[in-house]
């Protein structure tokens, strides 16, 4: 977060502002935000696995995305956690592409 | 929450290609005295500003942007504008305006309007994202959808659109045009700007078209089978602007569908000119509407409650040269695979669903 930012209260994006009002404000319901944040990363490493990408939160502020050789961008927010990782692997991370669409539908079958 | 009650004052953007009638539009809402409380940034591309002669007398509120066109050169100029109208306001040199709106020139693309809205650090804790409100020509309109990428560009992203010379349309071009209109943007209201009864401010009536009786109207989320335009010789468009919809019959993941979302738009979002839809999410009891203009997605909206027992989702997308079959299998591979322990049952029938 830049210091600007901080000044002005801090970038927000749109996937923080689920999924009741209120509760991602910055004031209140902490534990659930938490909890979002937890499960974001959860649900971001699914995806980010077949790039050799690994997320984790830092401190509830920031993202930490890293490869496997501990090469690492901190982000702040999922607006800007694709464009690190299409830098970071140096190949686009396309929802379109079918190879990844099937790796994902793969998941369906257990 | 509405806009207005959130404190953030509205951006409107009028576009519409050469020639179609935004300063006459622009003209005929500021008449108006529902609009008193409105400050008006005209943009012009070239070395003279000729529309701002045309609306000079209707007060001294107006800023006008001298050098190239919005969508380009001026993004800065365009910032700088609002931060001097804002600081303006707040030291009592203007009145307090309730909204802004902006009148591109007739070749802008819209989408970097409001990326500078929410790009910048000042403005985007005063301002937000308004209407888009497009003028379209009843008699040249067919003619520029057919050539000009920009045309389809600039009705495709609107949240209004307003057929303008409607009196000197001949036979039924009206028809084709609205056809037309419909399958490039299937949601957004198509006004008349000769219509007597046209309401002016309907026009920058906020998330009216949020509001859960109009999601399930006949021109709401619901739209026809994907298709592709025709231009007139038959040939399919260039741009090859195509509007889907998605039916999902299951909640939603929200993180899911951020993550998603967020992954498609950084790739393809110049080739989505819009998304658009409610959502039925999990653990959740009220519909979130979402709406985005190719990168920039709107902060959701929670609104009051279903306006039936159908909680089904729906999502349109239009796009600009995407496989559509593609996005939807995307969609329910990324957005439901994260729903806990799904059975494949329940698995089966989304993915066969629209």
């Amino acid at each position: 977060m830049c210091s600007l930012c901080g000044v002005l209260g801090g970038n927000e994006h749109w996937t923080d502002a689920a999924a009741r009002p209120g509760v991602f404000t910055r004031n209140h319901a902490s534990p659930d935000r938490r909890r979002a944040r937890a499960e974001r990363v959860r649900a971001a490493n699914e995806m980010l696995s077949g790039f050799g990408l690994v997320l984790c939160d830092w401190q509830g502020a920031s993202f930490v995305l890293s490869t496997r050789t501990g090469r690492s961008e901190i982000i702040e927010d999922l607006g800007h956690l694709w464009p690190a990782a299409e830098r970071l692997v140096g190949r686009s991370c396309d929802p379109l592409d079918v190879t990844f669409i099937s790796r994902m539908e793969a998941r369906h079958v257990d | 929450m509405s806009i207005e009650a959130s404190g953030f004052l509205p951006i409107n953007l009028l576009t519409g290609f050469l020639g179609s009638g935004k300063t006459t539009l622009l003209k005929r809402i500021l008449a108006d005295p529902a609009f008193a409380d409105t400050a008006v940034l005209i943009n012009e591309f070239g070395e003279i500003g000729l529309d701002h002669d045309l609306v000079e007398s209707v007060d001294g509120e107006m800023v006008l942007l001298h050098s190239g066109c919005v969508c380009c050169t001026v993004r800065g100029e365009l910032a700088a504008a609002l931060r001097e109208l804002y600081s303006r306001r707040e030291s009592g040199l203007l009145p307090p305006f309730r909204r802004v709106i902006i009148e591109s020139t007739g070749l802008a693309d819209p989408f970097p309007v409001l990326s500078t809205i929410k790009a910048d650090p000042v403005l985007r804790h005063h301002f937000c994202a308004g209407n888009v409100i497009t003028t379209v020509d009843a008699v040249n309109g067919l003619r520029q959808l057919d050539t000009y990428i920009e045309s389809n560009r600039q009705a495709a992203i609107a949240d209004r659109l307003i057929v303008t010379k409607t009196d000197l349309e001949a036979g039924c071009e009206g028809e084709a045009l609205q056809a037309r209109l419909r399958t490039l943007n299937p949601d957004a209201p198509i006004l008349r700007a000769a219509d007597p009864d046209l309401d002016l401010s309907s026009l920058v009536a906020v998330q009216s078209n949020l509001s859960a009786s109009s999601s399930l109207s006949q021109s709401g989320f619901y739209c026809e089978e994907p298709m592709q335009l025709v231009s007139s010789d038959g040939v399919a468009h260039q741009a090859a602007i195509s509007s889907i919809s998605l039916s999902i019959n299951q909640p939603v993941d929200w993180t899911a569908f951020g993550l998603w979302l967020t992954m498609l738009l950084n790739r393809h979002g110049e080739r989505i000119l819009r998304v658009k839809g409610i959502l039925n999410l999990s653990g959740e009891e009220r519909p979130v509407a979402v709406h985005g203009v190719q990168h920039l997605v709107h902060t959701p909206v929670h609104m009051d409650g279903w306006p039936s027992e159908d909680r089904t989702s729906r999502l349109v997308f239009i796009l600009d040269g995407l496989d559509g079959d593609l996005l939807k299998r995307s969609f329910v591979a990324f957005t439901l695979a994260r729903m806990p322990q799904m059975p494949s049952a329940a698995y089966s029938m989304i993915a066969a669903a629209r």
